[in-house]
This record gives C-alpha cells, sequence and structure tokens, in this order.
C-alpha cells in the first residue's frame, strides 16, 4: 500500500534519497504499524515524540500497534515546540 | 533582596525624573513585572482613560528574577492602556535591556505626561536625565540604538525604543529593545509616540542582590540542569528554534490560513525551520545563520537570519544585506500563512522592517491578510490602495505594505488602523480576525478549541502568550489532552492563564515552562525575594493578577460580549485536516469558563472571588 512519510526537523535526515519537502511517497506492506514503517528507514524511535497520522495524534507508545492504512500521512517529529 | 526596591517616576509633562520607594506591600501581593506593574497602572490611573492621551500611563516593569543568574532572567515588560484594543495592555521582552534597567538599579519606571518636544530618557545608574531627541525624531530603531550609543560614546548602554510607527501612530507599532527583541502587542510604541518619547537608553554598573543567596544558587543551578537535560529546551528550540512549529500546527489542520479562510497553507514548507535550514540562493547558504539567547538564558530559541542578496527586496539595499533578527513562528504565520505568501526571503526582509520600524508583525500580517480578502472581494479597489495589488499569495504586495504602514503613507496609513478598525470602515467587520481589536495568532481554533477559549477571555485582547494551551493540545506538554474536544478546556485555560502572569511577572521567559513547572519556578522565587514563595503563592498571585486585569477592563468598558471569536471561527467549520466540519465550541466552553474563574454569568468576579483573592 502507499503512504506518505514526512520526518520533520532532526529527524529528516533519515528521509531516504528522492525526498522533497521533508516529505516522500512510500510502498508498504499492507496493515505495516508505524514502528515497521519508522524501522524501515532507521528513526530512532527514542527521538519520536510527536507522531501525527492523517493530522491525529499517536502516543509514542502506540506505534507498534497502530496499522496504517493506504493513503495514509505519517508525520513525525522529535521532541519540539515553540510559541 | 530581589527587588532593587526603587521605582522611577518620570513626568514627562513637566520634564521631571524622581525616585521613589517601590511598595512593599504590592509587591509581595503582585510579585514583580507584568503583575506589580497592573496594580500600580489600575491604582494610579482611570480605566477609561483614552490610550493616546497624556493621561494614560506606561510601566516599564522588571520582575525579582530579572538580571540575576537564573536562567532566561532578562525579561521586561511595558503595561499600559493598549490603543489597538482599549483593554490593558502587557507587552513582554527579552534581549538586555531588563537586566540592564536593574543592574542600574530601578525595579520599574513609571511614565506620565506627554513631553512637549521629542525626548529620550537616559539613565546611567541612580542618574536619570530627559534628553532632546529632536535628531532622532523620524529615525529607525535601529538608527537610534546607534545614534544614542554614539552620543555618549557607550557601546554598552541598551535602548528600547520606537521607530517611526510608533511615531506615526501606527496602532500595533511596538517597542524594539537591543535592536530585534519586541515589547510587541497591544500598541504600546504607539503610545511612547504619542508622549514623545523616543527611547530609554540604560546603562547600570551594579548588580541583584537576593534574599538567601545559597539556596537561590542551588535552585537555579538544578533548574537549569532541568533546561539542559530536557529535549525541547536542550535541543529543539535552540536548534529549530520556535519555527519549527510550522509544519506541526499545519499538519495538525489549525494554521489559519488567507486571513483563515483555511485550516491549512500549502506553501507551510517553504516558509518552516525546515526551509530556513536549507541552502538557497546561488552561494548556497541557508536563511538561518545561528541562533541566539537573550540574557541570562541557556535555551537560546532566537533566530539571526540573512536575507538572500539576490532576492529583489535588497538586491539594491546593501544596507539589508547583514545579518539580523529572523523568523519566529508567530511573525511567519502572520507574514506567510495569513496572506498566502511564501517566499521566505520576502517574509524575512518584512520581518526586518517590522524590527526596524517598530511594528508587531502578527497584528501587521493579519491586517494585511484581512486587506487581501476584501480586495480579491472587490470591496477594495486599486484606488482605495493606491494601486496596491492586494492579492493573497503577492510577496510584492507584503513588503511594499510594510514600508508604507511605518511610514503612514497611502494605504499603509490605513492597514496602520489594524484589522478591527479597517474592516469596519470598508463594512465588512466579519472579516476582521480579532478579540477586542486584537489581532489573534498562528493557531485556528477550530483545530485547537482550548486556543478559542484563550483568544477569547484574554485580557489583552487575542493572544497565544496568555494561555499556551497549544503546548498540552498538540505538543503534550505537560500531559496531552485532544485538540478537537471542549471537554476540560474551561479549567485548563484558567490553570494556563494563572500559571502564565505568575511566570511573567518573575522576570523569566514562558518558554521556559516546556520544561520547567512551578515546582521548578518557586525555588528560584523564593531564593530571591523575602517571605514564603511556594508553588500554591504563585498560584494566587496569578489567579490575582488575571482577576485584577479583568477589573481594570470591565471598569474600562468592557462585558462579557467582548469575551467573544469572530463569526466565521464559531459558523464556517475547518474545510481540510483534523477538524473538518468543526467549529469553535466557544459558546459550550465560556460558560464553564466563567464558572471556574468564580465569576458571574456575566463574567463579572463575585465578591467572594474578589474576597478570596485580597482584591
Amino acid at each position: 500500500m502507499n503512504i506518505t512519510l514526512k520526518l520533520y526537523a532532526s529527524l529528516g535526515a533519515f528521509l531516504p534519497p528522492g525526498s522533497a519537502r521533508n516529505t516522500i511517497e512510500l510502498d508498504v506492506a499492507e496493515g505495516a504499524s508505524i514502528g515497521e514503517v519508522l524501522a524501515l528507514q532507521n528513526v530512532p524511535r527514542g527521538n519520536c515524540h510527536l507522531i501525527l497520522v492523517n493530522g491525529i495524534f499517536t502516543p509514542p507508545v502506540s506505534a507498534d500497534g497502530k496499522a496504517l492504512s493506504e493513503g495514509d500521512t505519517l508525520a513525525v517529529w522529535p521532541p519540539v515546540a515553540g510559541g | 533582596m530581589g527587588w532593587t526596591g526603587k521605582v522611577l517616576r518620570v513626568d514627562l509633562t513637566k520634564g521631571t525624573c524622581a525616585p521613589e520607594d517601590l511598595n512593599r506591600e504590592w509587591a509581595d501581593q503582585y510579585m514583580g513585572q507584568r503583575g506589580l506593574a497592573s496594580k500600580y497602572l489600575a491604582e494610579e490611573m482611570d480605566p477609561k482613560t483614552d490610550p493616546l492621551s497624556p493621561d494614560n500611563k506606561m510601566i516599564f516593569a522588571t520582575g525579582p528574577l530579572t538580571g540575576t543568574c537564573a536562567s532566561t532572567g532578562g525579561r521586561y515588560s511595558v503595561i499600559t492602556k493598549g490603543p489597538l484594543t482599549g483593554a490593558i495592555a502587557c507587552s513582554n521582552s527579552g534581549g538586555y535591556w531588563g537586566a540592564e534597567l536593574k543592574f542600574a538599579g530601578w525595579d520599574m519606571i513609571i511614565l506620565e505626561g506627554k513631553s512637549k518636544k521629542p525626548v529620550y530618557l537616559c539613565i546611567t545608574d541612580d542618574k536619570a536625565e530627559l534628553l532632546d531627541a529632536s535628531e532622532i525624531w523620524g529615525k529607525s530603531v535601529w538608527d537610534t540604538d546607534a545614534w544614542i550609543k554614539t552620543r555618549h560614546q557607550d557601546p554598552q548602554m541598551h535602548v528600547s525604543g520606537i521607530g517611526i510607527a510608533g511615531e506615526n501612530g501606527v496602532l500595533f507599532s511596538c517597542i524594539i529593545n537591543d535592536l530585534h527583541r519586541a515589547a510587541g502587542r497591544s500598541g504600546v510604541g504607539a503610545v511612547m509616540g504619542s508622549k514623545n518619547l523616543k527611547a530609554i537608553a540604560v546603562r547600570g554598573t551594579g548588580g541583584v542582590k537576593v534574599d538567601d543567596f545559597p539556596a537561590f544558587l542551588a535552585a537555579t543551578s538544578a533548574a537549569k540542569e532541568v533546561l539542559a537535560g530536557n529535549a525541547v529546551t536542550g535541543e529543539g528550540l535552540p536548534t529549530f528554534g520556535t519555527q519549527v512549529l510550522m509544519n506541526v500546527i499545519n499538519e495538525a489542520g489549525a494554521l489559519p490560513t488567507r486571513n483563515t479562510r483555511d485550516v491549512q497553507f500549502d506553501g507551510a514548507h517553504d516558509i518552516s525551520a525546515e526551509a530556513m535550514a536549507e541552502p538557497s540562493g546561488k552561494n548556497g547558504k541557508p536563511n538561518l545563520l545561528a541562533n541566539q539567547a537573550c540574557f541570562g538564558c541557556t535555551i537560546a530559541c532566537g533566530r539571526i537570519s540573512k536575507v538572500n542578496e539576490e532576492h529583489y527586496t535588497v538586491q539594491n539595499k546593501p544596507e539589508y544585506w547583514h545579518a539580523s533578527g529572523g523568523l519566529e513562528y508567530e511573525a511567519a504565520w502572520a507574514l506567510g500563512a495569513a496572506t498566502g505568501v511564501n517566499d521566505l526571503d520576502a517574509l524575512t526582509y518584512a520581518n526586518f522592517i517590522c524590527n526596524e520600524q517598530g511594528i508587531d508583525p502578527i497584528s501587521f500580517g493579519a491586517t494585511v491578510g484581512a486587506a487581501m480578502e476584501m480586495y480579491e472581494d472587490g470591496t477594495l479597489t486599486d484606488k482605495d490602495t493606491g494601486g496596491l495589488k492586494l492579492k493573497f499569495g503577492s510577496a510584492e504586495a507584503l513588503t511594499t505594505a510594510v514600508e508604507l504602514t511605518g511610514k503612514a503613507e497611502g494605504f499603509g496609513a490605513e492597514l496602520g488602523l489594524g484589522s478591527k478598525r479597517l474592516c469596519d470602515k470598508y463594512g465588512k467587520p466579519e472579516l476582521s480576525m480579532t478579540v477586542k481589536g486584537q489581532e489573534f495568532p498562528a493557531y485556528d481554533p477550530r483545530g485547537i478549541q482550548g486556543m478559542g477559549l484563550t483568544y477569547a477571555t484574554s485580557n489583552r485582547g487575542a493572544c497565544h502568550l496568555r494561555s499556551y494551551t497549544v503546548s498540552s493540545e498538540i505538543l503534550g506538554i505537560p500531559e496531552k489532552t485532544d485538540p478537537l474536544v471542549t471537554d476540560g478546556k474551561a479549567d485548563l485555560v484558567k490553570a494556563f492563564q494563572d500559571a502564565t502572569a505568575a511566570v511573567d511577572s518573575s522576570g523569566l521567559c514562558v518558554f521556559t515552562t516546556f520544561a520547567w513547572t512551578l515546582e521548578d519556578i518557586a525555588p528560584q522565587v523564593d531564593g530571591a525575594l523575602p517571605g514564603n514563595w511556594s508553588v500554591d503563592k504563585l498560584l494566587e498571585v496569578g489567579e490575582r493578577i488575571w482577576n485584577l486585569e479583568r477589573q481594570f477592563n470591565l471598569q474600562a468598558g468592557f462585558t462579557a460580549k467582548d469575551d467573544n471569536l469572530p463569526k466565521r471561527l464559531l459558523k464556517d467549520a475547518a474545510k481540510t485536516g483534523p477538524a473538518k466540519g468543526l467549529v469553535s465550541g466557544l459558546k459550550k466552553m465560556l460558560p464553564e469558563y466563567y464558572a471556574a474563574r468564580g465569576w458571574t454569568k456575566e463574567g463579572v468576579p463575585t465578591n467572594e472571588t474578589l474576597s478570596r483573592l485580597a482584591l
């Protein structure tokens, strides 16, 4: 299935070649979990603080049990803040 | 002991400067800075005073930790009645000026009256005098800073003042210190300009005494370890700055776009922290050159940027080729997403002009966004705008508008009214994205419900810095709440408001609260001040301040009807993102909030509440 992966701030370094604007389209196994997608890109899980799937917050501790669906957008940040 | 115990009272009408003792009873009840100066203002001035009349007072106030070795202990605030809103205004700034005022031996400066001619206040330790500013009236903040330092032959002097926007009465003009740190909101710069006061220059050679030095040193050292060890304050903010929020808030579907018609901006990435760090232009250098800290700060979130020298805005203006204060999130949002402009160099240039001439980029950008909507729907014509093609997405319109606004020339004079007065003038009040006359910042209340209540109830008009529930609703600090629901938000907003009022009265930066709780802050205040400054006392002081400000506004003529949001947020559902189909649930949250506050259904503090808070 196809998903969109977005890695921001320091996690941008883990995007594969061909990425643009911190984004890449990926073809992943049907029903792949957030954790599996991040592992495929060697993203250190300890740095994944803010995880949004289609803009909705997903607790990092739930990443392994959360299956993605066709067309989902997974966006991940290390600890960040602003204002 | 934290406080210097000295207040400088300046009568601009008479041209006098006189020291007086700090009111210690009030200091114990209101701590300092925002709280203590608000108490002075409320006691000394009729809340119905015209903000731009000589009767309005303005107070530059430090906190007890300003100028100490506490991390971020360099803050000061400007408290006055705001001309943009008619409400109590309190604008907070970093940099080095606040600490320098404390080194000179002053807790605060109370300015009253109006000078007959342009002056600047020059403070060197305990000597204070009003000096002729006719040579710098009409000059920018940057030129004024250089002129004063040259005249006094003292590069260590720190200057807080206005550019031409404040002189010209731009209703969202701000006060800038140290070239690009701003007491930004509510038009405090216009009040300064109305008094013919160009700047306050300070040089101090003393220090700040604390009540219990060993306890203070232990508390501030422990707190610095917390900041350094926290991934947000120790790594995220210094590396990426506040601008890292651009993509976060856009993904979360809460980025007000094109005058809040939309909640997501397709150009968000182009103006984000990530884009600022990417190589650009022929020389391949990024927009962001370095980060910078304010006095005593161990976070260092400030941005130092350059405009690409090939960019149309500066191609023939080498005076803007230097590095200067770069885009923070709120400025980038207002100059970018609110106007639909995704040209990073144009935004950086516009931000430079805002710093140079003393303009609040939040209110300016949001006002341009409203004007663009009126231009595109035909309400504004080329005749009205003087030929300025105010189309959403036009970088040229944005950068021309910022130049005109500071000068109050052409359509810039109308933009300088702020979006409420501008939209009212052209018969489209519903297009002004304001609360109590102040433009709201970078979070759409349909996608972050707590921020709707935050804007509606903010004592200084729409503002994110009165209760930053984004921290909880989006970032999960201190604990995650659901941004799309209204349940629990009344209590959350109240808790943020009270805690923030305390932090704003201490001399510390509110950004520390991404890592610190009041448990980290109370021992630092307690070490600096006599008495017992516990977490409970900080919360009590914060709640007292909030209610004092509320009382000021009620006496100024505001009512519960003013605790409202633009109709667009209450009627028009978000079109995309997680909040698709949602409007702000303000109507449900507001009565819950009044109850949580101990206020009547009309939003008035009850006698019981006032008595409990010794008001």
